[in-house]
């Protein structure tokens, strides 16, 4: 049987820069810390609208806050997203934001709270909602074609049925994802640790390869400079480690299976950037479930795949996280977390082009609509990546 | 036919178990997946569902294969059939 990708087609939103989006939020954006309560009571007052409170923000510097204002004006910028609320407790980064969201051409509308406080910036910010609010309900979602959607991965809580079933999957159908031309990424730059040269080998161009490599080589000098033991129990994690997990280079090799058997990397992203072109991607990233999967959506990604072996619960407050397990034990005792379950994969009752069908199957109808196991639950990590101290 | 554990390839050590509540003498059923063959192994050790045992008998700093690649170190003899987990196989990195 099998899904013909070329002929698939989804349901969304176009949105103003020509992007699909597969979801219609109105998000209440902050800048920083400071101005989180004052997201949450304007989302308290508008139904509809989906505050993301971080805890950062204030005092950051060169690179590191370079990537705070990518991150938050990616954030914005995703197709999921149809129009933004920024607060912030200053009008300088505020404004700054708000510029950079408005390029996709998305109704986004900032808020200082000095000189106003807390009470007017609330009932303003939240008139600004409601506007917001009402246009997005009035949207009308089009068909398009399978090409135009973008997937990312990262697993989580991996535990050995991750490489032997859940990753494999997922790299049965990036292969199938990216022979029908879309846009793709995976990261976790410390978790390819022992499996680097597999992945060295992937790039498409000598170009690519060498811009891999430092990267790879980057991270790893951030681990030998600061590591005080072998990272046993946070690479792998005591999660990693209860599943069976006992290396990190075994870690890593499960990690690996997502990328698939035939598909190239076409490109490498520092982290939220976005893609320029089709292919599959690699970002420069923690290998953090919240963390990596924050700087996905950010990079403007729409649809997430997300293998877990012991149970990682993760969700994104703009990007669907589908979690897919081939541990018996966690589809027992976890099953509302669990999307798609390739359980029989290691029973033989399956086979992997099945379970990478499953799994496109349940990408299309998430991008149509039907919400995820962690939508359902609420979860909605958003964790901002920090490269050093605020000044 | 039940799974007991998975080898990912023949040239590996380590098996993956796959169900829950391996006892020590069990006989087991270990599918080969990358070339689909079957074997068939007593267990020397409880093993826990996602732990890994030994295929073949492995000497202190041997190299531990898995999918075919140097997953780390044994620092500890481990039987053939037995556990093989943190308490006897380490990194080579970091």
């Amino acid at each position: 049987m099998g899904i013909n990708l070329k002929n698939a087609a989804f349901e969304g939103w176009r949105r103003e820069n020509g992007r699909m989006g597969v979801r219609n939020h109105v998000i209440i954006l902050p800048v920083d810390d400071l101005s989180n309560a004052a997201c949450e009571a304007v989302a308290n007052n508008i139904k509809g609208a989906l505050a993301i409170p971080h805890a950062y923000g204030r005092l950051q510097f060169g690179a590191d806050l370079d990537l705070h204002f990518r991150t938050l004006i990616g954030t914005g910028s995703n197709p999921n997203v149809a129009g933004v609320v920024v607060i912030g407790i200053e009008p300088g980064w505020t404004g700054r934001i708000v510029e950079g969201i408005a390029k996709s051409g998305k109704p986004v509308e900032g808020f200082a709270i000095e000189q106003n406080g807390d009470i007017n910036t609330i009932a303003n910010a939240s008139r600004a909602a409601y506007r917001m609010v009402k246009h997005a309900s009035r949207l009308k979602k089009t068909s398009a074609p399978m090409q135009e959607l973008w997937v990312s991965t990262k697993c989580g809580e991996s535990d050995t049925t991750s490489g032997l079933a859940s990753c494999p999957t997922v790299g049965d159908s990036f292969d199938k994802l990216w022979a029908n031309g879309n846009t793709l990424v995976f990261g976790e730059t410390t978790e390819l640790t022992g499996g680097e040269h597999l992945v060295a080998e992937r790039c498409r161009t000598p170009e690519i390869r060498a811009q891999f490599q430092a990267m790879f080589d980057r991270y790893q000098r951030v681990v030998e400079t600061n590591k005080t033991n072998d990272l046993s129990e946070s690479q792998p994690t005591k999660g990693n480690i209860e599943g069976g997990l006992t290396t990190i280079e075994e870690k890593a090799l499960g990690n690996i299976q997502k990328i698939g058997k035939k598909c190239l990397v076409d490109g490498v992203l520092d982290k939220a950037e976005e893609p320029t072109h089709s292919g599959l991607w690699f970002m420069d990233s923690s290998s953090a479930a919240a963390e990596m999967v924050t700087l996905c959506a950010a990079s403007g990604f729409a649809v997430h795949t997300f293998p877990t072996g012991q149970g990682n619960v993760i969700g994104n407050p703009i990007l669907p996280v589908i979690k897919l397990t081939a541990n018996p034990r966690t589809q027992r005792t976890m099953s509302e977390h669990i999307d798609v379950d390739v359980t029989g994969l290691l029973q033989r009752q399956m086979n992997m082009d099945e379970a990478g069908e499953a799994l496109l199957d349940c990408i299309i109808r998430t991008a149509d609509g039907e919400l995820t196991a962690a939508e359902l639950l609420g979860h909605r990590e958003f964790s901002l990546t920090r490269l050093y101290e605020s000044a | 036919m039940t799974v007991h554990f998975c080898v990912h390839d023949e040239g590996d050590s380590v098996g993956v178990v796959v169900v829950e509540g391996i006892k020590s003498g069990q006989a087991l059923n270990g599918w080969i997946m990358d070339q689909d063959k079957m074997i068939a192994f007593n267990a020397k050790s409880d093993i826990p569902i996602g732990h890994k045992l030994a295929v073949r008998a492995i000497a202190a700093g041997d190299t531990i294969i898995k999918y075919g690649v140097d997953i780390g170190k044994a620092v500890k003899n481990i039987a053939a059939g037995e556990h093989l987990h943190v308490h006897n196989v380490k990194t080579k990195r970091w």
